[in-house]
Order: C-alpha cells, then structure tokens, then sequence
C-alpha cells in the first residue's frame, strides 16, 4: 500500500498491510504534527502533494527497500491537506523476517521519503505562514 | 510543441496559479522552458527548483516532447535541492 491520501492516516491500516506468515517483525513509524518549529508555534500544517508523482515515489522507495533488504514489505501512507498539532501526517510499517533488517528498513523509509517524495509543508503559525525547507522529525 | 506546466508550494505562489501551458520550439530542453518561466513569472526563483517530466525526476538537459507534463519541483518538505 503507498498512498497519498486526504483522510487520516492510521498505523495499524500500513501493518495490516504488511504482516506476513514469513514476518518475524514489523517496525512501524508515525510522523505528527509538532507544537514548535524553529522556536515558532505551530498553529497547524498544510501539506499539498503532486499526487500522482508522490504515490509514485512511495512504490519506489518500497522497491529500493525490497531489493536492499531481500524478505521486506512496506506501505506508506501520506495525508495531505490541514492538519492539528499532534495529529499523524504519515504512517510507515515495514515487515521483515527479522527486526534488524525492518527497524533499518523503516528508518531508510522516512529519510528517503524526505528526499524524493514531492510533498509540501506550510506552518501555519498565529501570525503568518511560511514553507518549509527543514527537516521534520 | 505545447508543452503542460504544473507549478507547487512556493512555486505556485509565485507563479500566481497551478498551471500553465508553454509552446516551445521543438527539441527544447527544460533549461529553455524553465527560463522561459522565469521570464513570465519573475518572482520564480528557477536557482533551488527540481524538474519532472512525466512524473520521472529530468535533468535541465532532458529534451521534451510535444505533450509533456513538466512540474516545478520546489525543495520537498524534508532537504533541500533533490
């Protein structure tokens, strides 16, 4: 499953997706809205994403991880749209035979998602709004 | 050729809309079609912008074809230029 989606995203729709018989682990990972960015407060975020291209990207770096970590399932699910502090933005579980391979499969996910996936942040603050160029965590 | 331009984040505020369509001389590259842009729209700042074609990552040598979907690609949310 690799979607970019409007409706919330939720951790156990992507480790449903990828529990197996042959898994022995699944790792998981939620990035959410945080309250301060760059000692500014968070009103909330929008993310607007070049849909097609973006869900593209998720199928890649699912590819990537398979070919790299041979056994492995990904899915990754990103919201677009206005978000609150606090809620999820993106939900990534990867399944592997054994955890070493999925605790580095999931880390490799995020990262490489913030490398390639066309997706864009803007802080709403109470006084203004600016894109983002930053990492998130 | 008519070449399909989608503009995003940063992009499409300072291009002022989400779209647009360019008619080039055939065997432009993205280099011709994103100065081009910049001529039209001087508040595009082309120095930081990534290209797609057809939703695959081009070089600004990528020759384009009559047709093509042509984004800016402004830095994604997590780095910088990709």
């Amino acid at each position: 499953m690799f979607e970019i989606t409007a409706s919330p995203v939720s951790l156990e729709r992507v480790v449903a997706a990828v529990r197996c018989p042959s898994s022995g682990a699944v790792v998981s990972f939620l990035g959410t809205v945080r309250d301060v960015s760059q000692g500014r407060t968070v009103d909330r975020l929008e993310f607007e994403a070049y849909t097609g291209m973006a869900e593209r990207k998720l199928r890649q770096i699912g590819e990537e991880i398979s070919a790299r970590w041979p056994g492995t399932a990904t899915a990754i699910s990103h919201r677009v749209g206005r978000m609150e502090v606090g809620e999820p933005i993106v939900a990534i579980a990867v399944s592997a035979p054994h955890r070493r391979e999925a605790f580095e499969a999931c880390a490799y996910a995020i990262d490489r998602l913030k490398q390639i996936v066309p997706v864009w942040k803007q802080e709403v603050w109470n006084d203004g709004a600016s894109w983002v160029r930053g990492a998130t965590d | 050729m008519r070449v399909f331009i989608k503009f995003f984040a940063l992009c499409r505020e300072a291009a002022g809309r989400r779209e647009t369509e360019l008619e080039l001389a055939a065997g432009s590259d993205v280099r011709a079609a994103l100065e081009r842009l910049q001529e039209q729209y001087p508040r595009l700042d082309a120095r930081c912008i990534a290209a797609a074609v057809n939703r695959e990552y081009v070089g600004q040598e990528h020759v384009l074809s009559d047709g093509d979907e042509l984004a800016l690609i402004p830095p994604v949310s997590g780095g910088g230029c990709v």
